[in-house]
């Protein structure tokens, strides 16, 4: 993670009004496609996809008048690369207090690349009950020529096609100093 | 990413930091919920395989490491000395060599004698992890006892601790002790003079007091970790009677009120009921010994996790 200092950013995609547009647009499209916001669960993949959950389910709640439910999946103990990655990565823990069970789950998280995080959060989710329809809602998505597996978002917050060696940051309030989205790369020296 | 253990082998806790101590118990934490799950299953060690080797005997540890195991998808294989080779005349060493020629990723140890999952570490390509070596360590229930008392206090740093019993043959002492010191609290022993050792060495300086009675121990504690009355330990008489035993350090009410008004009650089990607690006192609101245990499923799972779950980041 040393890297992370090094990287520079080469443009600012969104700033925070953008990324408050783009919410509200995901809001919007989830409870419209659902025909409301009853029997909507919405889940964030923790880190930055908790507290995008959770603007989301607010900005649902502002128009609809009703608060989704809403969970937090950590997916460490489900990634295909616990093996590989070395270091022990963090576990936290996940919380989907309310039954999942007939429920429309609308997995939310920043970025969509590879898809794998998908799939874990998938296979956690099942092992939580049988939700009636599980959805994806993504602040970014990279684009299709970048996935590992047959997985597409459903809600897109703005697509950004890249190259393997970009890297996309979503920073938040929560966890960061800004609030922005921006397209990093490693210095080529 | 922060790395809250880096270590392959558990073996005792005298080799931990404080910050390790710390990471393996707020890993723990996190795998708490898990066993409250519908299906109590996460994939985090498919494919791995941990074997129970133990030499005593043991339900509560094994089962949990059985569990914890399992809760994590690994393999889990019991090997219990009766049905072991070893009664057949093969050398500790031997068994081992044979065991790690099958690829284990893990091997949970537990022997009469201090010292032998060190000397399994040194000849084994699987992690070591300690559950309970002869008089030395026991760490994982130091660490169970550890997530128990942070759950109810909120934390160690600054509590006061009294440990009362068998100290001299405890393991589960002896690891508590160096837990709790590491973590801030202040320990209290006291015991019979025959099974409390006459020197604790640099322990003192740490936090550390030897009490002359129960009662001395007791009074103003936040914790009272009461030991269980090793017999298979004992080859020679430390007390006179168990009545005796009973009469003069048994936890009981009256010797409870001493401790402050919230303080929780801990033992290791099996429990000796009526020698070294009470019956009354066993099953009050304040003793937590089954909160011990269903902690020690999610402080095993953190163990095996943290020792298997990527690949070996000490050489």
């Amino acid at each position: 993670m040393a890297d992370e200092f090094h990287l520079v950013e080469k443009s600012r995609i969104m700033d925070s009004t953008a990324i408050n547009r783009g919410l509200r647009r995901l809001a919007t499209e989830i409870v419209e496609k659902n025909h409301g916001p009853e029997d909507l669960y919405i889940v964030g993949i923790r880190r930055r996809g908790v507290p995008l959950a959770e603007r989301i389910a607010d900005k649902i709640e502002k128009v609809e008048g009703k608060r989704p439910l809403i969970g937090i999946l950590d997916i460490t103990l489900y990634r295909d690369d616990l093996s590989t990655v070395g270091a022990n990565p963090v576990v936290n823990r996940t919380h989907l207090d309310d039954d999942i069970e007939g429920k429309i789950v609308v997995l939310v998280d920043d970025v969509l690349y590879t898809g794998r995080t998908i799939r874990a959060a998938m296979d956690q989710l099942m092992d939580f009950g049988r939700p009636k329809k599980v959805q994806l809602a993504v602040l970014i998505d990279r684009g299709r020529e970048h996935r590992e597996l047959p997985i597409q978002a459903d809600f897109i917050g703005k697509l950004v096609p890249t190259k393997q060696t970009e890297i996309i940051k979503v920073m938040l309030k929560e966890f960061d100093d800004v609030e922005a989205v921006g397209i990093f790369e490693r210095p080529t020296d | 990413m922060e790395k809250p253990f880096r270590r392959r082998d558990l073996l005792g806790i005298r080799d931990l930091t404080a910050e390790e101590i710390t990471g393996i118990l707020d890993t723990a934490e996190n795998f708490r919920e898990i066993s409250t799950r519908e299906v109590k299953k996460v994939p985090a060690l498919r494919g791995k395989t941990v074997i129970n080797l133990f030499f005593e005997s043991s339900t509560r540890t094994r089962t949990s490491f059985e569990l914890a195991a399992k809760r994590l998808s690994a393999d889990a294989v019991n090997i219990s000395v009766s049905s072991s080779s070893l009664s057949k005349g093969e050398t500790l060493l031997d068994t081992a060599l044979n065991l790690d020629a099958m690829a284990p990723d893990c091997i949970v140890v537990r022997h009469s004698s201090a010292g032998v999952p060190h000397q399994l570490a040194k000849v084994s390509k699987a992690a070591i992890i300690n559950a309970g070596d002869g008089a030395n360590e026991h760490p994982t229930q130091a660490l169970l006892d550890a997530m128990t008392i942070r759950e109810h206090k909120g934390k160690i740093e600054g509590l006061e601790v009294a440990i009362a019993g068998d100290i001299l043959h405890s393991r589960v002492a002896r690891s508590n002790i160096h837990l709790l010191t590491k973590l801030g609290a202040r320990v209290r022993v006291a015991g019979p003079g025959t099974l409390v050792p006459g020197d604790f060495g640099y322990l003192v300086e740490q936090g550390l007091t030897v009490c002359s009675n129960v009662e001395e121990a007791i009074e103003g504690a936040d914790v009272v970790m009461i030991l269980r009355i090793q017999r298979e330990r004992q080859d020679s008489a430390y007390f006179p009677t168990l009545r005796e035993y009973a009469i003069h350090y048994g936890l009981t009410n009256e010797r409870l009120d001493l401790a402050k008004k919230d303080a929780i009650v801990l033992h290791p089990g099996p429990m000796n009921r009526g020698i070294e607690i009470a019956s009354d006192v066993a099953d009050s609101s304040r003793s937590l010994i089954l909160d011990q245990v269903k902690y020690g499923v999610a402080v095993r799972m953190a163990v095996l996790y943290l020792s298997t779950g990527g690949s070996p980041t000490q050489n």
